[in-house]
């Protein structure tokens, strides 16, 4: 019998085309008679739009069209509407093109189609808008300010929403009695997600059908489809196909409906030819949708035993100039309803205002929540650790959720399913040697080196989502995910799936897992994802959902499979259904091997259904739409080493450490690389990553001359190791893990730079810990020590 | 402007083209010869998606135009190994995951075969900062590292097999 | 992304080159293009023409005559890294090119371009006012060889006159001379936030910083301060003390002018310790 392939850290079956240059990503598809559009962005952060002359820009050979928002909305074109809803939410329009003022810089006010793209770019400079600039607010906090100018017009106090969560009275209660209370204003840095593939779309009609086929980087397509379809260009659904080819990286900034592919899906139609628009980096920087952006003020307080009994955090969370598709989620279920962490906080309470800004729109990156909620507790964590004189890690210890506590319900709704904090914070410690890091910083502090010391211990709740739950806190999307398993007649078989694999690998690791459960070699399996034209329905891939959602769909439909085999089976050898078994790639009668037939055996009979049970309709395919129950709820321990140029105020990263329980591992290769990712971008938030807006709205870091992402030198090999605490409540036990290093790096880095600059009584610093920040902490703290 | 003729020896094949002098060499290699395994992933020459090889050595294709390249030979990730004769680096990447979205991964290739022809057996540190012009996003560049030890250590097998 | 369009013309010799540029005085010069190129792609400079310079043979290698070290300008950055007379004679090249940009930086741009182009945060600029270079351009009129401390005038302009192009960089040997290059690198760029070069040669020292203004200078008070006494980790540590005032320094996102000016005195302190080797 062929070993199971669950488990097995194979290679991956998609490589070949990326290794060899053959991969097909959205820039480079070529369509006969293909045409180009550069759009024209707003260099202000806000301005009314007096109007546009094209002239030039038309009379340059070589130009066919200049497109604009009043164009496009008296063509009938609606504005792109957000996903999630609150109540009281207001949802300003949200137009491709914009006509009437623009936003923020980046606002796109009108799009040149030309021949090729020089000539569009050439042109896009020669459209001459007359703009007359208005005041801009950039900081969240500023937008909240009396007299602050307005984003829209209909939201003269720029409030998009506020929200809250969990017993405010029982926590301040609990506040006022506490033993000791520790506040914290943090700021967590805006960040532009920077996937290296700059997003790209390409549209063709289809004149004779009404058709049209959409080419986008997406890591959803099936959202876009429906978007499009239902909401803003009132195409047909079944009129539409989106196709998201290979993809490179998306990390939350590929999830939303953006502008230009509703400009290249009107610039088609209107041309009738197809339209490729490729974003240029430093578009990228104010085009795609940014992450994080909030300011805090959070709270603990403990009892005389060190035990947490309240967490109180109110925050403004910067929603940017429009809403893209998720961002009303982010600062709230997926960050107010994590702030439990590991612990047994009894008594939570967040609340949140979201304010409009003339930024760029900000949304889902890599964590979405999950890591401003788990960077904001264990700073607090480790500030009222040193406050009680405790270590760090004995004061999570004495708080962490114990085992047997399970299933947990937290105060702010989340009910985590399973989990083992303890015992995974223990590896991790033994693999560090914790004792023997403590007594390095210490011989370290003697030598006058700064060496620091951060641990995090975290959970997370992905694998989105319980469709129901979602749907009643303001979802405006169903979050099942759906499965199609087809065999074919000669035993291959074809799996189609609405996740979407974006560099996470599951054309691999999907194939491991229907290959066990078919008990059919891997080859035989190929994955199909991305394309609506192909794969009937779902929700994509984001918020660590594939796995946990998309595979246990696939899963079930591979057993329906099964089940169905088993039947044509029986009728094969002549026996009742129960009397079959699946085993080492054949069904058989039990205990009669002989009598068997193979996997090859029974595609061929269900196609050519000559001898085939008469109640049973022929074909080998099944479907399934799994709707989970419940969130899955990753874990672990992260534990991160720094060192502290005292002089320059540079930090650099001595070592990485991480324990993560993401259930069993499909593939440890993938599942490691995930983290190793997350723990990179983790670093850069910390380290070096921010989107710097000055006050009028204009980004200082633009580009990548200015802002700064991690590269090979910055980063160290990851020491990594797993625990395994399966999922009580779907078919494989699996959490998703694609988001997990992300969540807990940022604070792991964080915590260790404080925990260097201890000595010098700095109690905290926000991100990203610039050298000049840290210098300017220190000589601040020497001159206030020798003023003592 | 008028346009001027090249003539470049492209993955072996000899190319003769007229091209705009403001042409780069990535969208030469890209638009005009099809090969769209080169990628450009920035404006400002940071990111090195776009690093082919120019007469032996790894260079930006973004910061070069085409008509710089007259005369020269040029090797891009198309021209380096296929499959079922990857070059080690290739085969490095495929069997240690050093790629996960690939869109870094052809720049990252040629410029680990750039470094591994200079230095064939890198330190740690000396891979890291040899890929200091590559920008991932994707892999936090553990299994990168990784990747290219494999095929150093491949490709003194192979000369200490040649010498054998 | 696109550069603004442009005509293009290659010099296949220095008389050639010299001649085009005189024809065409709005032209530019193109060697190894990694400065140009990329101002050119952000639309910061549009020359209506470029003359290729990279294959005039008179602009390439390293030689030595007598006791100066002669380096083409279309020297690579890669040429200067690995050339064996220049780790002879003058170490701190090679040492410094391995700090500027990457690999593949390294092997198109050139130590003419570098120059010619005088980033206020280039790298090479403080190596040759430390080194008291020379630099050799040739003009309509003939040639000229200039002290580098003349060379750089400001933010991206230099001596250079119309119609000339710089030809050589001439490199006077210090037997038992010790060198080095201390970069503080702009993390995101890579560029130098500050750069400070040393030359100790004998009881002289030479000490030049780049990245702090307008263009590399030379640091005067640290020189004044440390020459003609023997080095110790004492008196480079008090020599390197408020070695500039930060009012003048640039400032910028990544660093304000206080910390640049503190930036000079921890590059030059380290600069000097790794000559001497402490």
């Amino acid at each position: 019998m062929a070993e199971k392939n669950f488990g097995k850290p194979m290679k991956r079956v998609e490589d070949p085309r990326f290794i060899t240059g053959t991969a097909s990503y959205t820039d480079d598809l070529k369509l006969p008679g293909m045409v180009h559009a550069a759009m024209v962005r707003s260099p202000y952060a806000h301005a009314r739009i007096k109007g546009i002359d094209a002239s030039k820009a038309l009379a340059h050979p070589g130009v066919l069209a200049v497109i604009t928002g009043q164009e496009m909305k008296d063509a009938g074109i609606k504005s792109i509407p957000t996903g999630w809803l609150h109540p009281g939410i207001k949802t300003p329009p949200h137009y491709a093109i914009t006509f009437d003022k623009a936003r923020h810089v980046g606002d796109i006010v009108a799009a040149v189609i030309a021949e090729t793209r020089q000539i569009a770019e050439d042109a896009a400079q020669l459209v001459e808008v007359d703009y007359e600039p208005l005041p801009a607010v950039s900081l969240g906090s500023d937008a909240l300010k009396p007299g602050a100018p307005a984003v829209h017009d209909d939201v003269p106090d720029n409030i998009c929403f506020t929200w809250s969560i969990g017993d405010k009275a029982a926590v301040d209660a609990a506040f006022a009695s506490a033993y000791k209370t520790v506040k914290l204003h943090l700021r967590n840095n805006r960040l532009v997600p920077n996937a290296m593939e700059p997003r790209a779309s390409l549209a063709q009609y289809h004149p004779a059908s009404d058709e049209y086929t959409l080419w986008t980087t997406s890591q959803n397509p099936h959202i876009h489809r429906l978007l499009i379809a239902a909401f803003i260009m009132g195409i047909p659904e079944h009129k539409l196909r989106v196709i998201a080819p290979d993809v490179g990286g998306g990390f939350g900034s590929k999830i939303y409906q953006y502008p230009e592919e509703i400009i290249v899906l009107y610039a088609a139609k209107k041309l009738g030819r197809p339209v490729k628009w490729t974003a240029r980096r430093s578009e990228s920087f104010v085009t795609d949708s940014h992450g994080r952006d909030h300011e805090t003020v959070a709270e603990m307080a403990v009892d005389q035993n060190g035990k947490i009994t309240a967490v109180r955090v109110e925050t403004i969370a910067n929603m940017g100039a429009y809403l893209t598709t998720f961002a009303p989620a982010v600062p709230t279920y997926l960050y107010g309803c994590l702030l439990a962490g590991p612990y047994t906080t009894p008594h939570i309470y967040c609340h949140v205002t979201a304010p409009f800004t003339h930024t760029t729109p900000v949304d889902a990156y890599r964590g979405a929540g999950r890591p401003e909620a788990t960077y904001l507790l264990e700073r607090l964590a480790d500030v009222m650790a040193h406050e009680l004189g405790m270590d760090p890690v004995e004061f999570r210890r004495k708080n962490l959720i114990p085992p047997e506590a399970f299933p947990y319900q937290t105060p702010v709704a989340l009910q985590y399913d399973s989990g083992n904090y303890e015992a995974n914070l223990n590896k991790a410690l033994e693999l560090v040697n914790y004792k023997a890091l403590r007594e390095q910083q210490e011989a370290a502090r003697k030598q006058g080196r700064y060496m620091g010391i951060g641990v995090v211990t975290y959970i997370e709740a992905c694998g989105l989502a319980p469709s129901a739950l979602v749907g009643s806190l303001g979802a405006q999307a169903g979050q099942w995910e759906s499965a199609l398993v087809r065999v074919m007649p000669t035993g291959k078989v074809e799996v189609f799936t609405g996740t979407h694999s974006h560099g996470q690998g599951h054309e691999t690791a999907f194939a491991q897992v229907v290959a066990d459960e078919l008990q059919i070699p891997v080859e035989d399996v190929v994955l199909v994802h991305g394309d609506t034209g192909r794969m009937p329905y779902g929700w994509g891939s984001y918020g660590s959902r594939s796995a946990p959602t998309g595979l246990s769909a696939i899963v079930l439909a591979a057993r329906k499979i099964v089940d169905k085999a088993k039947k044509i089976a029986a009728h094969l050898l002549e026996a009742a259904p129960e009397d079959i078994v699946h085993e080492d790639g054949k069904f058989m009668v039990k205990g009669v091997p002989d009598k068997a037939k193979t996997f090859f055996d029974i595609a061929l009979q269900a196609h050519l259904a000559h001898n085939y049970p008469a109640d049973l309709e022929p074909g080998l395919e099944a479907t399934h739409f799994y709707d989970p129950k419940n969130f899955v709820f990753p874990f672990g321990t992260h534990i991160a080493v720094v060192e502290v140029d005292p002089e320059t105020g540079k930090i650099k990263l001595l070592r990485y450490l991480s324990v993560d329980d993401c259930g069993p591992v499909v593939n440890p290769l993938i599942a490691e690389g995930q983290v190793h990712g997350g723990i990179a971008q983790g670093l850069g938030q910390a380290l070096l990553e921010e989107a710097v807006y000055d006050k009028e709205g204009q980004i200082l870091s633009g580009n990548f001359l200015e802002y700064a992402l991690p590269r090979a030198d910055d980063m160290v090999q990851i020491e990594h190791d797993h625990t395994v605490t399966p999922c009580p409540h779907n078919p494989l036990g699996i959490k998703g893990i694609g988001e997990a290093g992300t969540i807990a790096s940022t604070a792991a880095v964080a915590n260790a730079v404080m925990d260097a600059l201890r000595p010098f009584g700095i109690v905290h610093l926000d991100m990203p810990y610039t050298p000049e920040k840290v210098w300017r902490a220190i000589q601040h703290s020497r001159l206030a020590q020798a003023a003592d | 402007m008028e346009k001027v003729r090249i003539k470049v020896v492209v993955n072996g094949v000899e190319h003769h083209s007229e091209v705009e002098p403001r042409l780069l060499l990535v969208h030469y290699l890209r638009e005009s010869l099809g090969l769209t395994g080169t990628h450009v992933g920035c404006d400002t020459s940071q990111c090195g998606a776009c690093v082919v090889h120019v007469d032996g050595q790894a260079v930006k294709s973004c910061t070069m135009f085409a008509v710089q390249a007259d005369g020269a030979s040029v090797t891009t990730i198309e021209g380096i190994g296929s499959m079922g004769k990857l070059h080690p680096v290739q085969e490095g990447f495929w069997e240690m995951h050093g790629l996960q979205c690939g869109f870094c991964t052809p720049g990252m290739i040629m410029a680990a075969i750039d470094l591994l022809n200079k230095n064939p057996q890198p330190s740690e540190e000396e891979i890291r900062h040899a890929l200091e012009g590559n920008l991932c996003r994707c892999t936090g560049y553990h299994n990168i590292v990784r990747a290219v030890q494999y095929a150093a250590n491949k490709m003194a097998d192979t000369i200490r097999a040649a010498a054998d | 992304m696109y550069t603004a369009p442009f005509s293009y013309k290659r010099a296949s010799n220095l008389t050639e080159a010299l001649s085009l540029l005189q024809q065409n005085p709005e032209a530019k010069l193109l060697a190894g293009g990694h400065s140009l190129i990329p101002a050119m792609k952000l639309r910061l400079a549009a020359p209506p023409m470029l003359i290729d310079i990279s294959k005039v043979a008179e602009l390439r290698g390293i030689r030595r005559e007598g006791e100066i070290l002669v380096i083409g300008a279309m020297t690579t950055y890669r040429e200067l890294e690995t050339s064996e007379l220049l780790k002879q004679h003058c170490p701190i090249l090679p040492q410094a090119v391995q700090v500027v940009g990457d690999p593949m930086v390294r092997a198109k741009g050139t130590i003419g371009g570098s120059l010619a182009h005088a980033d206020p945060a280039a790298d090479l600029p403080a190596v040759m006012l430390a080194l008291e270079a020379r630099i050799k351009v040739q003009g309509p009129d003939g040639a000229r060889v200039l002290e580098a401390e003349q060379f750089f005038t400001g933010m991206f302009s230099t001596a250079l006159q119309e119609g000339e192009i710089l030809t050589e960089v001439h490199i006077p040997i210090r037997p038992g001379a010790r060198m080095a290059y201390a970069k503080f690198p702009h993390p995101a760029s890579r560029y130098a936030v500050v750069g400070v070069a040393v030359v100790l040669d004998g009881n002289t020292v030479r000490a030049a910083v780049t990245g702090v203004g307008e263009h590399a200078m030379r640091l005067s008070k640290l020189e004044q301060a440390l020459s003609g006494q023997a080095l110790s980790a004492e008196n480079i540590t008090a020599a390197c003390q408020g070695l500039l005032p930060a009012d003048h320094l640039n400032h910028d996102l990544v660093a304000s002018k206080e910390y640049r000016a503190h930036l000079v005195d921890v590059m030059a302190k380290r600069a000097l310790m790794q000559a001497v080797g402490l």
